[in-house]
């Protein structure tokens, strides 16, 4: 990285072939894992555990795929994910987006406060809140029921997507609501017409936390789920690895069906997710 | 930002109209239960006393103090978040440095690089915790294959916790990478061109102005690191599948969600869990004060 001409971003031969071979050994070192849980999930059922260290097996097939949805009740917990996931989602966009906004545009008492309660709350460890949710559950008869499991779930992404949306909202300059409210557009309208279509990105980025934050949850639907009926994917594919030398295809097959959408989404965002977490911790 | 005068007429209900439903909601589903977990760590409540429960002072904290494997579990638990922390760091801005400069296909490693962050946090454990079978996991196939090692991975302890750790980087650094290249994009190359005429070299110039400048995006998203790692129980819970072999390998957070659901000593666990926020509480804001990071967050 020496001898640098002129550019301070440009690098000097040696340089490129070290940057690649770094950024290639490091992507290998990202990439493995998943190229083998590929590699399992198109096993044939007979050579699970193999000791071959091929990607492509010999007589690569999908019965594992085919396995899982004849077999199992992988639809089932699919669905169950899907519904919880999708009221969590619809729940955390609401709260996050509106709450971000006054965070963004508003002084009021309380705000500074309100923002560092937010930050405080990530120091919980998961028990301190699930313990007093258990009880709470049991006792208002929600224990081991979709609604249960949603209230649970409401607010674990929250103060991520509230930072992140207050973040956004900054960037936005407050002259474009100041212009249409001389037309005549009320405070709320212009929020709704103006400020939130251009934080689509951000919405977007909110809506995917939120939706990730039920999606792939493991703890606490193990305490507050019994019923088999109910269990959502990350207990089904727990329930798969307990049982290895028999499950190992089952689960890699659910493990990359499972990962595959979230991952395209999150890949497909990340690039507000950027500028919303630096703008987001270095502006107040 | 603006004042609140400019939209005096409606402000108050504005902003009630905005904020009420989240705090509503935070109220009902975290500082409710909150409360309610402070009394529970006063209290006697196990599967004995789950109705007739009473509260019976300091007792529940005293007996977590008093127990040595507390204090052993805290001691992983720093060790854990160190480590964690020094690899997430030291791998994330060095391939960030890297990234951000001129190389053509940039966008696709960094696509490959962010990965792991994508991945659901559960299923990396699983996989993991399969990767790491003795028998038939790659790992110990591709030691054997080029280094002739065969390493007993989760049935020892200290085994358990480097593959723990070894999972733990492998999803943590992507973060720590995108923070730094979001900071490093932010700095201007004119300080490195005048860098450049005062005749400083690469080392200086990292010192001298990358550092500092990364410094303010980097010293939240470490704070936010250690906060996540100190409690991030998926991994340490699934890789050990609940703490194998024979409960040593824990950190504090999966050493109390044991006692609060395997053995239901609830007033216990809520005392135990009070124990490891306060830890966290008094860390971070001492951690912020020093680096005064709070201008920097909070403007």
């Amino acid at each position: 990285m020496r001898n640098q001409i002129s550019k301070p971003r440009d690098l000097s031969l040696k340089g490129k072939i070290g940057a690649y071979v770094i950024l290639t050994l490091f992507s290998l070192f990202a990439i493995y894992p998943i190229l083998c849980v590929f590699s399992i999930s198109i096993r044939p059922g007979d050579k699970l555990l193999s000791k071959s260290l091929a990607i492509i097996p010999d007589q690569a097939t999908f019965i594992s795929y085919y396995r899982l949805f004849t077999e199992q009740p992988f639809l089932k917990w699919m669905m169950n994910s899907i519904i919880i996931s999708i009221a969590v989602t619809l729940i955390g966009v609401c709260l996050a987006a509106t709450a971000g906004y006054s965070f963004s545009r508003f002084k009021f008492k309380g705000r500074q406060a309100s923002l560092l309660a937010i930050i405080t709350t990530q120091m919980f460890p998961v028990t301190m809140l699930l313990l007093p949710m258990f009880i709470m559950l049991i006792k208002l008869g929600l224990y081991d029921s979709y609604l249960g499991l949603i209230i649970a779930y409401s607010a674990t992404a929250l103060p991520f997507t509230i930072w992140q949306m207050k973040g956004f909202y900054d960037t936005i300059p407050y002259s474009l609501e100041e212009a249409a409210m001389i037309d005549g557009a009320g405070p709320v309208y212009s929020f709704w017409r103006i400020v939130l279509p251009l934080a689509l990105p951000a919405l977007a980025i909110t809506a995917l936390f939120s939706f990730m934050s039920a999606w792939s949850e493991y703890l606490v639907a193990a305490v507050l789920l019994q019923n088999q009926d109910l269990y959502t994917l990350p207990i089904g594919l727990k329930q798969f690895t307990s049982n290895m030398e028999v499950a190992w295809g089952l689960y890699s097959a659910a493990a990359l069906l499972v990962s595959i959408p979230v991952v395209v989404l999150f890949l497909f965002l990340s690039r507000w997710l950027i500028s919303g977490l630096t703008l987001g911790s270095i502006k107040g | 930002m603006i004042k609140s005068s400019e939209y005096s007429p409606h402000s108050r209900k504005l902003i009630l109209l905005y904020t009420a439903p989240a705090m509503i909601v935070m109220a009902l589903v975290v500082i409710y239960p909150f409360l309610y977990n402070i009394v529970l760590s006063f209290s006697n409540m196990n599967l004995t006393h789950f109705r007739d429960w009473s509260l019976k002072g300091f007792g529940n904290f005293r007996m977590v103090l008093a127990d040595s494997t507390f204090w052993y579990f805290l001691w992983k638990t720093c060790l854990w978040t160190v480590l964690n922390l020094i690899f997430h760091v030291s791998i994330g801005v060095f391939l960030a440095l890297i990234l951000n400069k001129g190389i053509k296909g940039k966008s696709v490693y960094r696509i490959l690089l962010i990965l792991p962050w994508a991945v659901p946090q559960y299923i990396t454990a699983l996989t993991w915790r399969g990767m790491f079978n003795a028998e038939y996991g790659t790992i110990n196939l591709l030691l054997e294959r080029f280094l002739g090692l065969h390493v007993s991975w989760l049935s020892t302890e200290w085994g358990a916790f480097t593959a723990c750790l070894i999972t733990n980087i492998w999803l943590g650094f992507p973060f720590m990478m995108i923070v730094a290249l979001g900071g490093l994009q932010s700095i201007s190359d004119s300080y490195y061109e005048a860098a450049e005429i005062e005749g400083a070299n690469s080392w200086q110039k990292f010192w001298g102005i990358t550092m500092p400048l990364l410094k303010p995006v980097m010293v939240p998203a470490i704070i936010l690191g250690v906060i996540w790692t100190f409690n991030n129980f998926n991994v340490v819970w699934l890789v050990s599948n609940g703490g194998e072999p024979s409960d040593t390998t824990h950190i504090l957070v999966s050493w109390v969600y044991k006692a609060a659901f395997t053995y239901f000593r609830l007033g216990y666990a809520a005392a135990f869990s009070m124990i490891i926020f306060t830890i966290l509480f008094i860390f971070s804001w001492r951690f912020i004060k020093s680096s005064r990071a709070v201008e920097n967050i909070y403007g």
